[in-house]
């Protein structure tokens, strides 16, 4: 029998495939991770801080210590995800060697490189990234993300970034499979991604891997939203361990992404969910205080 | 003829593409009163306990079990395969339990243990089936009418029990059909 190949790129982007259709939730603690779990999350992003507030204290974000990383990985059997520093690939190279199951290069971390991303190729295990537009998608599965999510305005509970970075990909994919391909190049060079992925996205309709909405949502509408938008799935952040019924509203999400198209299923699970998160609006946050605006 | 394919979460979209390319009509299915007139149902790779809760709370688990009691072809993956088996170790999630086989959940280990690899599976053809597994379950315990298809490092990867047909692997991701139209030989 012939050996079996572990880190390929189809297993790394099929980790992503099987979590389509679901929400991966933003969990601090065992006890928190359990919830999700029991709610129907697809996978957990497991954070010393949700990004609200990561947002509130300032300072410097890293890592999660491995000690609470461990701990939510014990605690459910779903994939559990962490985050890494943009451009810190030793935060990776130790993500990695506890064993979880995805790594998110994220800007709601400080940067700890303003130049270049990891080098997610060199790993077995898969990386998603954010996204604002087509080309920064292109680039990071350039440098070998096998899953993209918008950015959103992190810790925020503010859909409108998300809204609006889903909306710029979707339009910028529509134009791509209109364009002859003498123009791809051209393209390819103005919004500054590699010219083999813009031939791909051209041919597929859609972005090479799977795209998930990121950075705000708060409600089961908004997930709605983002699913009839075209993500992929959803994470949700802050929006539901900063919610007054993390449970019901964690339920309520989960189902409101299967039933994304579904007004009277949205209708029924959006009833009686307590206090959202509190929202910020955009305009109030410095523009060097954006998260959003962290990577390139 | 159409084949529902359950849409609760993961990938659907792909055994939907998978039957397309051989000229089935694949629906998505949501909910029980979409069940009706589809002549076999497949259950996908995604997170068992996400759609076994799913599948609970829109009442889909009964009416499922219920068809596939009655003949109704059922073909799941991966999670599909846990959600059909009659005992989870270690889990009291709910599942249609209905193949004599007693599955482990993630048995090849974490993301970074998922792997690709040629597989012998001699209901297919002498052909090796090129495998991806993903966080893969398998098979501890079989027992029949229930019976092995195939193995890997001697653990059952491939199962059929009558009507139903389970894989801890993903045929829904790579180009080959067999299995799919294996699948589609148990309804005619």
């Amino acid at each position: 029998m012939a050996a079996a190949e572990v880190g390929t790129w189809t297993v790394k982007k099929g980790l992503a495939e099987m979590l389509k259709g679901g929400v991966i939730m933003d969990v601090t603690t065992p006890e928190q991770a359990k919830i999700a779990e029991e709610a129907g999350a697809c996978a957990v992003m497991a954070l010393e801080r949700v990004p609200a507030d990561i947002r509130a204290a300032g300072g410097v974000a890293r890592m999660a210590d491995p000690t609470v990383i461990l701990r939510i990985m014990d605690a459910v059997t779903i994939p559990v995800m962490a985050k890494a520093r943009i451009g810190h690939f030793v935060e990776a190279q130790i993500l990695e060697a506890l064993g979880v199951d995805y790594i998110d290069e994220s800007e709601v971390l400080t940067p700890a490189d303003e130049d270049f991303h990891i080098n997610k190729h060199e790993f077995k295990v898969p990386f998603v990234c954010g996204a604002r537009n087509l080309g920064e998608a292109l680039r990071r599965i350039g440098e070998g993300a096998a899953m993209i999510r918008t950015k959103g305005e992190p810790g925020t509970g503010n859909v409108v970034e998300a809204v609006r970075h889903m909306r710029r990909v979707m339009s910028e994919i529509r134009r791509v499979q209109n364009l002859p391909d003498e123009e791809l190049m051209t393209f390819a060079k103005e919004i500054q991604a590699p010219y083999e992925l813009v031939k791909q996205v051209k041919e597929l309709g859609r972005l090479p891997v799977v795209n998930f909405a990121a950075g705000g949502i708060a409600t089961p509408a908004d997930a709605a939203l983002m699913m009839q938008l075209g993500a992929d799935g959803i994470f949700v952040g802050s929006g539901i361990f900063k919610s007054s019924d993390p449970r019901k509203r964690a339920r309520a999400i989960v189902a409101a992404t299967t039933h994304f198209r579904e007004p009277e299923v949205l209708a029924e699970v959006s009833r009686d969910l307590g206090e959202a998160m509190p929202g910020l609006e955009i305009a109030t946050i410095k523009p060097e205080e954006r998260m959003q605006e962290r990577g390139w | 003829m159409r084949i529902g394919v359950l849409a609760m979460q993961g990938a659907f979209r792909e055994h939907i593409q998978s039957l397309e390319a051989l000229g089935v009509q694949g629906v998505e299915i949501r909910h029980a009163n979409q069940l009706e007139g589809i002549a076999g149902l497949i259950i996908p790779g995604g997170e068992s306990t996400t759609i076994g809760k799913l599948m609970v709370e829109f009442n889909l688990l009964e009416p499922v079990r219920h068809l596939a009691e009655g003949g109704l072809p059922v073909f799941g993956t991966c999670a599909g395969m846990v959600l059909l088996a009659r005992e989870i170790t270690g889990s009291d999630q709910p599942r249609l339990g209905l193949m004599n086989a007693r599955v482990q959940r993630n048995a090849f280990g974490r993301q970074v243990d998922s792997f690709e690899v040629d597989l012998e599976i001699p209901a297919l053809g002498a052909e090796p089936f090129h495998a991806v597994f993903i966080r893969a379950p398998y098979i501890e315990e079989i027992e029949p009418p229930a019976e092995a298809l195939a193995t890997f490092k001697d653990k059952i990867v491939m199962a059929r029990q009558g009507n139903i047909l389970a894989t801890a692997f993903h045929p829904e991701l790579t180009e080959d059909l067999r299995v799919h139209r294996y699948f589609l030989e148990m309804i005619k």
